[in-house]
């Protein structure tokens, strides 16, 4: 059995397989191809929802995407639910579930309601006034209360358990808007050649043609000539048409982001297939074929459910082939209501009357009416409507006339006109021009390339639009049109209409006469704005509310201004329009994450030595994008346990050590020296080859900006080291300076970073462990003392091998190339594992160099820092002319004397351990806020001093070592004494030794 | 997203391979004796006006070239962009191509 | 220990086959990183054994070896024959930087009828024939990672990414060859 209100014969999905639905609960049957506003509206249910502020039981107003009434929350499972989706868009599906929002306890029966009948206390501007005082009162009553009351729907409490994707694509010629402009257009744009991407938001295109059944495009119904016109882009290689598809977004240089709905209409999606793709489109040209929005009638009641637009009662009869009611009525101000009534009652279906404001409408629509037996009030005016959660019926007036005449109807179409979609146009930052004729703002002067066509652009008939949209894709594309353009023989028009309040409707005593009918604004606001002193309808819609729903106002803005421009007595433009802005229709977050989510968010970095730390139980810590193996714990040894032990160990025998984040860059060219003059403080030019020097790098401001150990490899090449942060500044800052600054200089930089995995061995055995395995270098401290580099074997393959040290110890960096990195390790670490060396992790590493005072910049330094702050002063080149930041250094504040120094803080209890960025006191008892004098940079246990040890920035800190200063914490200042930051080996004979 | 005309690459290509580096045609003063006026303009002051700017830009992930443009804030168009070294053209200077 | 040990490859064993795109790991390769001024190219062209092209996003291949332009002094050398590059250089006296990078890229090859439209899920630049023919070849961006991209065939590219960032580049190849 059909659904009651679904006319044989009529529509265009009839024959489809049926499906079940539920709404509330309640299960419904629809067809494939129903919107869920159809198959509702085939049920015979009208209310789906109840309004923002007033809880008023509302109804389907649209057939499309402006629907402001109809929305509702579709779930598919506890992670996969949707609110605020609009019935006219959702595409019915077996199974489907959606539920009303904004109603307790049902939708019949809604509390909040009450609302409604207080609707004089929540007057526009009630939010402003009311929750100003007292102040106290706001968080603990004004702001639970809104947020609680505030917002339409529910948001899942899950993760979205859906994949969206991404996309960027390029075209000659993007056309918005599948109707017959946006057909029109992509088959001339495509048949000179052009590359065609085709969106339309609809499941299919044909845009207004949908509701269209009498008009004919060359010699066919114009509906089967868009399918054939469609069928015909489909074939054309150059041609994408993506339907279900929104263009939400117009930037710069003819980008337009579209966003693809791609499972929201499937019963059962597959379980890879993204939800929504993202198309970030940058086309040479764009048409938009964006259409007309129509604007309902503004007067007492129509908001009632079973009022709704004509344009969309007649979609929904002959495309979906449900009558809207079985007795409607028709409240116009324009021509194109008339042909819904003619529709109707060509279906069979009662018209209980139009009622048009004009005077005189087209006499041969009232002949026609009159021949259909359908009662025409012309120059008359709805004043009213009744009936609880569906209109029962309307009340006419003749305008100025006092009696009132009630007529029956469970359905009122509604129309005052159609407003341009100029959304898009201006986005694209193009200008809008307001006709006074037609009332309506129109796209003007651009400054994209960007053509409108048909009804956005002001077309008023359908052989217009069809024309423009022809004439738009043949420019578009550049070429000569060769074609004809498609023939409207017989078509729809629609004329110009009203704004504002319908006459005779009043502002003032009628204050149900809906504006914007989702965030409840009434003609009635917008007036009593306008004389609260609100002169701009930017100010209008912000103390109103109006416009600033889900929907902006598509059917509504227009209403507003001219409300608003009616009382101040202005034309329309000195009041303003309001800014269109992105996104057209909403979009979902997971359409602009798109792929970044999940293991694709970021990338994680990972070193050649990564999975056997892994295997080896590794703790990893996060440094920028790298995992870094921060302890290897052993046999059930906690964090602190684990990490004591790497530390007793590396400096008992050895322990290694994955260093292969570190940054590189290999510095090439005869003035390769003279380059690095430049960038780093230290002198380098006299550094002979084999060796390495432990450098510091300033910005022009003279403050550190990185630090690390540079190799001379030969005369003109040098390995560089940086931070595992720093890799990427330092090479962008240096290639800055070589391609700006020093263009003379012949020098090339390289990225080595991943090229090498780096091993560093350190402490006393260091030697005998790696010995084995080295060939080619002679390791004695003779040939190859502390801070040198050779190159040579190991396990046989090629090396880069470094006598360095971070730790304080004998100690070795080998790198070698990279996917060697994991079996070199292993070799080295079985030959450690024979002295009792063991693997040592980020962590230890710190507290190691902590030990012994070595700054990590970003941790000691915060980019205020100079070499003389934190005892560096040695690394500048005492005879340099020019570096980068040397002028910086000179500068007053920098000379001056209270700056913050480097120093060592030892806890009085040596078994308290400070907390990293805790403050510095000299006086505890001083009242809050205190005088800060420092901050603590560095704090842990060292196992090594069997105390904690911590380095700090202290004011004038050179000069109070020994001092006894104070670090205030929750549970009470902690006593610590300042220290040279040294805590082990002060006289570093151990690196030698 | 904008697109960026690359002098070196000779063609023009999304923003994201590129990032932005700060105005153009600022001369770093160079030694010891420059005075505290001349380095304070080198080191903190810009002109950012309203209008037309020249400015750096890096092909970070293309080329990796430095290079210098003209841009109207107010439209965000490039009016051209031209070589690192090279001057800014002249018939750019009044705010007009 | 007298031979070499054998590569540890970052993507060894994985793939995607897709509708209309596969997506696979490229066979170990050597690399170099050849920075050059003009005046230098002819001398380098002669030892490398190919002409290192000069247009922008552009590329030249003999062989088993191919240069790919990457910046107007930058050339990505990649020999598949596992032959060594540097060595070749390194007789050339004049001013260059030869840097050998074999380790510090990884190779993967996108290829099948949906090529260009699984890379244009992270990469926004214009991908089809016309504007990125056989041959060319770019570094650009793909998601959140830098690539070069070197079109090989119609409907086959090159990607070549760092190490590093291999693991995301083939994950989210691997996504966009789901998104048909």
């Amino acid at each position: 059995m059909a659904e009651a209100f679904r006319i044989r014969g009529a529509g265009r999905i009839e024959g489809a397989r049926g499906v079940r639905f539920s709404f509330d609960g309640q299960s419904y049957r629809g067809i494939e191809g129903d919107t869920l506003a159809s198959a509702l509206l085939a049920n015979g249910v009208h209310l789906v929802g109840r309004s923002f502020k007033y809880h008023r039981p509302r109804g389907i107003v649209s057939a499309g995407a402006e629907e402001p009434n109809a929305l509702v929350g579709i779930r598919r499972d506890r992670s996969r639910q949707t609110p605020n989706v609009r019935a006219t868009v959702q595409e019915v599906y077996d199974g489907l579930v959606a539920i009303s929002q904004n109603r307790w306890p049902s939708l019949a029966f809604d509390v909040g309601a009450v609302n409604d009948l207080a609707s004089p206390f929540f007057s526009a501007g009630f939010y402003y006034k009311t929750f100003m005082w007292p102040k106290a009162a706001w968080e603990r009553f004004y702001e639970p209360f809104i947020r609680r009351a505030a917002g339409l729907g529910v948001a899942p409490d899950r993760a979205d358990a859906d994949c969206y994707s991404n996309r960027f694509a390029h075209c000659d010629v993007l056309v918005v808007g599948g109707g017959a402009a946006g057909l029109a257009a992509a088959l001339a744009a495509s048949d000179a050649g052009a590359s065609v991407i085709l969106a339309d938001e609809q499941a299919e295109t044909g845009g207004a043609l949908r509701g269209e059944k009498t008009a004919l495009v060359d010699g066919k119904s114009a509906w089967e000539w868009a399918k054939e016109a469609t069928e015909t882009l489909a074939q054309r290689a150059n041609v994408r048409i993506l339907t279900r598809t929104t263009a939400f977004g117009y930037y710069a240089q003819n980008m337009v982001a579209l966003s693809e709905r791609r499972t929201d209409h499937l019963a059962e999606p597959p379980t890879d297939m993204p939800r929504e793709r993202l198309w970030q489109v940058r086309a040479a040209r764009v048409v938009l074929a964006t259409g007309a929005i129509e604007r309902p009638m503004v007067f007492p009641g129509n908001d009632r459910p079973g009022v709704m637009l004509a344009s969309a009662a007649r979609c929904y009869l002959n495309h979906y082939g449900v009558a809207v009611g079985r007795r409607v009525g028709v409240y116009t101000a324009e021509d194109s209501a008339w042909q819904a009534a003619f529709d109707l009652k060509g279906a069979g279906i009662d018209v209980s009357a139009i009622v048009d404001s004009r005077p005189s409408p087209p006499e041969d629509f009232v002949e026609r009416a009159t021949a259909l037996g359908i009662e025409c009030l012309t120059g008359h005016a709805v004043t009213g409507t009744s009936g609880r959660l569906r209109i029962s019926s309307l009340k006419a007036r003749r305008i100025g006339g006092t009696a009132i005449r009630d007529i029956a109807c469970d359905a009122l179409l509604t129309s005052s006109g159609w407003t341009p979609s100029v959304h898009l146009f201006s986005q694209s930052r193009g200008k809008l021009v307001f006709d006074a004729d037609s009332q309506r703002f129109l796209p003007g002067e651009g400054p994209q390339d960007c053509i409108s066509a048909g009804a956005c652009a002001g077309a008023l008939s359908l052989a217009e639009a069809v024309e423009q949209g022809f004439r738009a894709g043949a420019a578009a594309s550049g070429k000569r049109r060769r074609k004809p353009v498609p023939m409207v023989t017989e078509g729809a028009s629609w004329s110009e209409g009203t704004l504002g309040p319908a006459e005779d409707a009043g502002t003032g005593a009628f204050a149900k006469a809906f504006v914007d009918f989702q965030n409840d604004v009434t003609a009635k606001d917008i007036a009593q704005a306008v004389r609260e002193g609100m002169r701009s309808i930017e100010h209008v819609k912000r103390f109103t509310t109006t416009g600033m729903a889900t929907d902006q106002g598509k059917t509504s803005n227009m209403h507003g201004l001219a409300i608003a421009a009616g009382i101040l007595r202005k034309p329309i433009p000195e009041v303003g329009l309001t800014t269109f802005r992105a996104p057209y229709t909403p979009v979902t977050f997971g359409a602009l994450a798109g792929h970044a989510r999940g293991a694709l968010f970021e990338p994680v970095r990972r070193t050649p030595i990564h999975d056997w730390a892994k295997m080896q139980g590794a703790v990893f810590e996060d440094v920028g994008q790298w995992k870094r193996a921060r302890y290897f714990p052993q046999d059930g040894e906690d964090m602190h346990g684990a990490v004591a032990r790497e530390c007793r160990t590396v400096r008992e025998s050895a322990g290694v050590f994955d260093a292969s984040t570190l940054g590189k860059i290999e510095v090439t060219g005869p003035d390769a020296a003279a380059f690095l003059e430049m960038i780093y403080t230290n002198p380098w030019s006299k550094l002979a080859v084999g060796r390495c020097r432990y450098g510091v790098m300033l910005r022009e401001d003279g403050f550190i900006f990185d630090d690390g150990v540079v190799g001379r490899l030969a005369e003109d090449r040098f390995h560089v080291t940086t931070t595992t942060g720093g890799a990427p500044r330092v090479l962008h800052h240096m290639e800055d300076y070589l391609q700006t600054e020093f263009p003379q200089m012949r020098v090339y930089l390289t990225s080595t970073t991943e090229q090498w995995a780096v091993i560093a061995v350190q402490g006393p055995k260091s030697r005998d462990i790696i010995a084995p395995l080295v060939e080619g270098v002679d390791l004695s401290d003779a040939t190859m003392p502390h801070m040198s580099v050779r190159e040579g074997k190991v396990c046989g393959v090629p090396a880069r091998i470094f006598r360095m040290s971070f730790t304080g110890e004998r100690g070795f960096e080998i790198n070698v190339p990279a996917d060697f990195g994991r079996a070199v390790w292993e070799e080295i670490f079985a030959e450690a594992q024979k002295t009792g060396a063991c693997a040592y992790g980020t962590e230890a590493m710190h507290v190691l160099r902590a030990e012994k005072g070595y700054i990590i910049v970003g941790q000691d330094t915060d980019g205020t820092v100079t070499p003389h702050d934190v005892g560096l002063a040695w690394a500048i080149g005492k005879n340099k002319t020019d570096f980068v930041g040397m002028r910086g250094l000179m500068r007053s504040d920098l000379a001056a004397g209270g700056r913050k120094q480097l120093v060592g803080l030892k806890t009085i209890d040596p078994r308290t351990v400070l907390e990293e960025g805790a403050q510095i006191v000299a006086d505890p008892n001083e009242p809050v806020p205190m005088t800060m004098i420092g901050h603590v940079t560095s704090a842990y246990w060292s196992e090594n001093c069997g105390r904690s040890i911590a380095l700090a920035l202290l004011k004038d800190g050179a000069s109070r070592i020994g001092e006894r200063l104070f670090v205030p914490m929750p549970d009470g200042a902690v006593n610590v004494e300042v220290c040279r930051p040294v805590f082990f080996d002060e006289e570093g004979g151990r690196l030698h030794g | 997203m904008l697109l960026i005309h690359c002098p070196y690459c000779g063609e023009a290509r999304p923003e994201l391979e590129f990032r932005h580096a700060g105005e153009a045609h600022v001369a770093r003063p160079v030694g010891a004796d420059v005075g505290d006026e001349d380095f304070e303009a080198f080191l903190f002051l810009r002109a950012n006006p309203k209008g037309i700017v020249f400015e750096r830009w890096r092909h970070i992930h293309g080329c990796g070239r430095f290079f210098n443009a003209a841009r109207d804030t107010v439209s965000d168009r490039f009016l051209v962009t031209y070589k690192a070294g090279d001057k800014a053209p002249a018939d750019i200077e009044g705010g007009r191509v | 220990m007298a031979d070499m040990l054998p590569r540890d490859e970052i993507l060894e064993g994985r793939m995607v086959e897709g509708e209309g795109v596969t997506v696979m790991p490229a066979a170990p390769a050597s690399r170099l990183s050849l920075r050059a001024p003009e005046k230098s190219l002819a001398s380098l062209s002669k030892a490398l054994g190919l002409e290192l092209p000069t247009n922008p996003k552009s590329s030249a291949t003999v062989g088993s070896r191919a240069a790919l332009w990457l910046g107007p002094d930058e050339w990505l050398v990649i020999e598949g024959s596992g032959a060594a590059l540097a060595a070749a250089c390194a007789r050339v006296k004049a001013f260059h930087a030869a840097v050998d990078i074999s380790h510090r890229n990884t190779g993967l090859i996108v290829s099948g009828p949906r090529c260009a439209d699984v890379l244009n899920a992270g990469c926004p630049q214009d991908l089809s024939l016309a504007a990125f023919p056989v041959g060319a070849a770019s570094r650009t961006v793909l998601g959140k990672a830098e690539a070069v991209l070197w079109r090989t065939a119609r409907d086959a590219f090159r990607v070549e990414c760092w190490r590093s960032f291999a693991d995301y580049v083939f994950m989210l190849l691997e996504a966009a060859a789901r998104d048909v």
